[in-house]
């Protein structure tokens, strides 16, 4: 019998990738390995629709056995070495692989000098974490966020729905300084306020102190914040450690080439942990942190790894859900483009990015539920169609955009 | 409740290649035109989340989700994108004169 395939990262993108192998007829053996206890899950890991008592799995257990997919949880790979293809864990023997694909994702960067096993000062990632922090919010509570970018802020609507007094400090001037035009920032920022939010910008952090039922935030002008609970929100870095100590090459994330595969021969990465060369931006490497990226690179992994041609032209897409409203991004703005606003009646709005040749490079939106959905769907496919749509048209609400659609 | 054929719309108030939520009853509906010009309904939400499905994009005979672009034929109610994996109900549409109808029961 042969090795077969060794994922390694039991999270959306490993189970995408194990699930789609068997989907296009792959017979041999494939052992997904993940350190977490539950199966895996969707993240964000509480939503208001989740019920607290399990994370929402991606499919339950049984369909793992079913489909002949060894799936390991509690199980982490310490080790690979590929020069004799094996994956060692701390207790047991090593597996062999024939092709192996790293989908660790990432880790949340966490404040320096704050122990991991704390109770009150927590970040936001797995489904414990998000436990942890729900249990310690409600209407007599207050919650402390740091680090004013997505996570901070759906955290913060998050505490705001049970009651919890919420302040978010941000050392920037402004919060979502990454990935969105500063007017977007402002109607989500303005929302927040409605809610209730307090916003400390441009502050610096002096010390952090957990106590026995409370947290103190020690600010550089002087002042001392108490809560209940601090969530760090302040971005996470790649899971490189394993190909890193193996000897793989990395950059900003385990570099990938457009086929996914490594520096090292058979193996493989997709997802959160690595960084690749974005077709439909002429080779741009980057390295995504969004749900949709993980799906789509789930399923490239797994037809790269059986061999089969395809690019992956999909353009970068997220969303944040917030209070009612709904941000979606599509594309990779690079900042110095020219902009151009569609207002729609009800108040949402969408803001394209348009390239120095008038090629549309990216477009973000805001909105009240899936107001802005189709359109940025569209837009979406503008910008994988390298469009170059006329400005008048992008900024007319009542211009169809499919109607521009080549097709 | 022998005949349940309950009028929709008007023809023209659905685009070609569009869609429309239609509520009734305490329930919601998606009714569709296709490029084709036929005339199509399913259940309204998304069986993924409970997100309206009139809200997405209709290409050719596949509705998207606006939620986490979970793809549906519109014509058989089946699943055919992730992370969508449960089959939508369809309905039976007719077209009288100008008038749409469906029959829900
Ligand atoms: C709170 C939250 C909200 C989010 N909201 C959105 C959103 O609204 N929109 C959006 O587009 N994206 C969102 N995201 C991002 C999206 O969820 C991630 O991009 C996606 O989950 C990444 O999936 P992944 O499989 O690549 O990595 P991960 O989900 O990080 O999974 C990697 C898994 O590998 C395991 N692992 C790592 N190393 C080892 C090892 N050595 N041995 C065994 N196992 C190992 C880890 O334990 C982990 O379970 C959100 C993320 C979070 C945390
Ligand atoms: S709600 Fe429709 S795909 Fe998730």
């Amino acid at each position: 019998m042969n090795a077969g395939i060794v994922i390694i990262g039991a999270g959306e993108c490993g189970a995408r990738a194990a699930f789609v192998l068997r989907e296009y007829g792959y017979e041999e053996p494939i052992t997904l390995i993940g350190s977490e206890a539950h199966p895996p899950y969707e993240r964000p890991p509480l939503s208001k629709s989740q019920g607290a008592s399990a994370p929402v799995v991606v499919a339950p257990r049984d369909k793992y056995a079913s489909e002949r997919i060894d799936l390991r949880t509690s199980c982490t790979v310490t080790r690979i070495d590929p020069d004799l293809q094996l994956v060692h864990f701390a207790e047991g023997d090593p597996i062999k692989y024939d092709k192996l694909l790293l989908t660790t994702g990432a880790t949340p960067r966490m404040l320096r000098g704050i122990s991991p096993a704390s109770k009150r000062i927590l970040p936001m990632r797995t489904f414990e974490h998000a436990l942890g922090i729900k249990c310690l919010l409600g209407p007599t509570r207050r919650t402390i966020i740091v680090g004013g970018g997505f996570i901070g802020l759906e955290v913060g609507a998050m505490a705001r729905a049970a009651g919890t007094e919420v302040v978010i400090l941000e050392t920037q001037s402004r919060v979502l300084t990454r990935g969105v035009p500063q007017t977007i920032a402002d109607t989500l920022v303005e929302r927040h306020r409605q809610e209730g939010v307090r916003f400390e910008c441009g502050i610096q952090i002096e010390a952090v102190r957990e106590t026995d039922d409370a947290v103190e935030v020690e600010l550089a002008d002087g002042r001392t914040l108490t809560a209940d609970s601090l969530v760090v929100g302040i971005g996470v870095v790649p899971n490189t450690q394993l190909a890193e100590a193996a000897g793989l090459v990395i950059d900003n994330g385990i570099a990938v080439n457009e086929l996914l595969e490594t520096s090292a021969a058979n193996i493989y990465a997709a997802g959160d942990c690595c960084s690749f060369p974005s077709a439909i931006y002429d080779g741009r490497r980057v390295r995504l942190e969004s749900w949709r990226n993980t799906q789509d690179q789930g399923i490239h992994a797994a037809k790269m790894l059986l061999g089969k041609p395809d690019t992956l032209a999909s353009v970068p897409w997220m969303w944040s859900d917030q209070y009612d409203l709904t941000l979606q991004v599509a594309g990779l703005a690079d900042g110095s483009e020219r902009s151009v606003v569609r207002n729609y009646e009800d108040g949402s709005r969408i803001i394209f990015h348009l390239g120095a040749d008038g090629r549309l490079l990216a477009a973000s939106g805001i909105g009240v539920g899936n107001s802005i959905a189709r359109d940025m769907k569209l837009s979406e496919m503008l910008i994988a169609a390298r469009a170059e749509p006329d400005p008048d048209h992008l900024s007319d609400p009542s211009f169809k955009l499919k109607s521009i659609l080549p097709r | 409740m022998a005949d349940s054929w309950i009028e929709v719309c008007a023809k023209d108030a659905i685009d070609e290649e569009d869609v429309i939520r239609f509520d009734y009853g305490g329930k919601t509906y998606a009714i569709y035109r296709s490029p084709e010009d036929t005339f199509h309904a399913t259940d309204g939400l998304c069986t993924h989340e409970k997100i309206h499905l009139a809200d997405g994009l209709v290409m050719d005979d596949t509705i998207e989700c606006p939620k986490h672009n979970g793809r549906f034929d519109y014509k058989t109610g089946e699943a055919v994108g992730a992370p969508v994996c449960i089959n939508l109900k369809t309905y039976p549409v007719k077209v009288e004169g100008e008038a749409v109808f469906i029959k829900v029961a």
